[in-house]
């Protein structure tokens, strides 16, 4: 069996509704969410990696180094926003933060 | 696959390159000052926002320029929306002074990460390929989670960092899956060469291309903001620091109309009868919900926030007609809105001080007792925001309606017109409290008073008037971007 772009492009949307049943159906732990959100931005690279190669163009390629280095930066921008988070509930659960509703 | 590097023409990009290089200086220059003498930063970074407009009308282009092959652009639409982002910023950094003071965050960094998110948002409207739009849009969210943790003992504040940071973040992953199917279906992240690929492939991929446009779509509205994708927006504008707030509350919508424009209408103008469809779904529900909403609210900050969800199906409302008079309405609509939004939450910040956070609808209750001037200055928000002539907030609903009525939608229209008629009640209760109620008693209401934020927020206020008086002066640049 020879891997056509197809069988990539469904992994890529296998992972990403994975990613996003992760942010949704999750209850417990935000590290959890910061986990999904780069697995979401990864099915995306693959994405981009798998037309590039099926299309020959290098600016998808090119596109995929960018994707790397935003979700590196958000990455430390979201672990940060959990310190200070942790730091003022004394807790990482999704289900603490209620302070606002309506 | 040999490319020879061409050096692209910089000066279209000079306000940007402006930008970014005094940024750097304030960010250095703020390590040096002591605590007493912060207001120089403050100082600084107003003139690298007056530098960075004098470079925009510098280098403003009699007609389209295109640069770092084509990826950048400078149009009409690019330089009268820079130049408002940075004049926004500016009302922005003056009224937030002295509340940053009162609440122990009057740091540098304050205004490093305004103006990064500024010029993310100058990259956003004058990007011309996917790449460059998703770098400008990182660029601002990212410093805006930043600045609403800011103040980091705040509960609220750090809770609503962390809601924003992640619907943030997967709407951009939405947005980018968009983009991505897009690429593989025309091979191109230039928006030029988009339209004219999908004007070649729209039959072989119906399927494809309406899948694509729908992840478009879905980033888009959760960016701006708009009903089932506005979770986010209550909570961050009332748990974030009201400064914080009335940035994210102005400049940001402008930068979220550019995106809007340049992706669906320069690119995917094509597909203007799909997204119409989708937009007009988005904009009945976040006129219904955003408008009855508010109505229960007690909360000042979050009742602006549900009315900022309804004016955003006001803003969809004339991007969907898919005309250019559409699209100059709803650039109008987006300009005084944020012009109007920044009259409300000034006002909000004067009456803060040292140990006590205005924030309720109560804790405006006999402003008009105690200060008449700044009842006044927010009464004429209220009722530009309501769209109460002769304030601007009429005329900008009043062409946003034209432009629907002229593409034959006479019934959306009167939707339009209905919901505007219940958001009048929350804006009007809000003059009530403020003229008809009794002050509360254990408030003592010593408003600390600077000349010169009282001086901009009254040009401010009475700018909404003079403007709804005579609109074509701004409409007509509106106009020009767009023919």
């Amino acid at each position: 069996m020879t891997l056509t772009l197809s069988h990539y492009l469904i992994l890529a949307a296998v992972l990403f509704s994975i990613s996003i049943a992760g942010i949704v159906i999750n209850r417990k732990n935000i590290i959890i969410l910061l986990m999904s959100i780069e697995l979401m931005l990864l099915a995306v690279n693959l994405n981009f990696i798998a037309f590039s190669h099926y299309l020959d163009d290098i600016a998808g390629q090119v596109f995929v180094f960018f994707i790397l280095t935003v979700a590196a930066a958000e990455a430390a921008i979201g672990l940060a926003i959990l310190v200070v988070l942790f730091r003022n509930k004394g807790s990482i659960s999704v289900e603490d933060i209620n302070e606002m509703k309506g | 696959m040999t490319a020879e590097f061409i050096q692209p023409d910089l000066m279209p990009a000079l306000p940007e390159m402006v930008m970014l290089g005094m940024t750097c200086l304030v960010l250095v220059v703020d390590l040096f000052l002591p605590q007493e003498k912060r207001g120089f930063t403050l100082l600084l970074t107003i003139v690298t926002l007056l530098l960075t407009i004098g470079a925009v009308v510098l280098v403003a282009p009699v007609t389209e320029v295109s640069s770092f092959g084509g990826s950048f652009v400078l149009d009409q639409l690019a330089v009268v929306l820079k130049i408002v982002v940075c004049a926004i910023t500016v009302v922005v950094f003056v009224y937030s002074r002295d509340y940053l003071a009162d609440h122990s965050i009057y740091k540098g960094e304050y205004y490093v990460l305004g103006l990064f998110a500024t010029l993310g948002m100058m990259v956003m409207i004058s990007a011309h390929s996917f790449l460059l739009v998703y770098l400008g849009l990182e660029l601002l969210s990212l410093s805006l989670y930043s600045m609403i943790a800011f103040n980091r003992n705040s509960l609220r504040a750090s809770e609503s960092a962390m809601k924003y940071f992640v619907l943030g973040a997967m709407a951009s992953g939405l947005l980018l899956y968009g983009i991505s199917i897009f690429y593989g279906i025309t091979g191109t992240l230039d928006i030029t060469q988009l339209t004219v690929a999908i004007n070649a492939e729209s039959w072989n991929h119906p399927v494809a291309l309406g899948f694509a446009l729908t992840f478009i779509v879905v980033g888009l509205s959760f960016k701006l903001g708009a009903v089932p994708f506005h979770m986010w927006l209550p909570d961050v504008y009332q748990g974030a620091p009201t400064s914080v707030t009335l940035f994210i509350g102005t400049a940001p919508k402008i930068a979220g109309f550019a995106m809007a424009i340049r992706l669906l209408v320069d690119g995917l103008g094509d597909l203007s009868v799909d997204w119409s469809q989708m937009l007009m779904v988005l904009a009945i529900a976040s006129m219904a919900l955003g408008n009855v909403v508010a109505i229960s609210q007690t909360n000042f900050k979050r009742m602006l926030a549900y009315s900022t969800i309804s004016h955003v199906g006001f803003i969809l409302l004339g991007i969907l007609s898919a005309t250019a008079n559409g699209y100059a309405s709803a650039m109008f609509y987006t300009i005084t809105y944020t012009i109007t939004s920044s009259v409300a939450f000034g006002v909000l910040l004067v009456l803060n001080r040292k140990g006590f956070e205005a924030e309720n609808i109560s804790d405006l209750s006999g402003l008009n007792n105690s200060n008449p001037w700044y009842a006044a200055l927010l009464a004429i928000a209220m009722f530009s925001m309501a769209g109460v002539p002769p304030t601007v907030g009429f005329y900008a609903k009043l062409t946003v309606l034209q432009a629907v009525v002229q593409v034959d939608m006479v019934w959306l229209a009167i939707v339009a017109v209905l919901f505007s008629v219940i958001g009048l009640f929350y804006y009007l209760r809000i003059i009530k409290v403020m003229y008809f109620d009794e002050p509360i008693a254990d408030q003592t209401t010593t408003i600390k008073e600077a000349l010169d934020v009282k001086i901009l927020l009254s040009a401010n206020s009475l700018g909404l008037v003079f403007l709804g008086i005579f609109p074509s002066l701004l409409m007509a640049y509106c106009i020009l971007a767009f023919s």
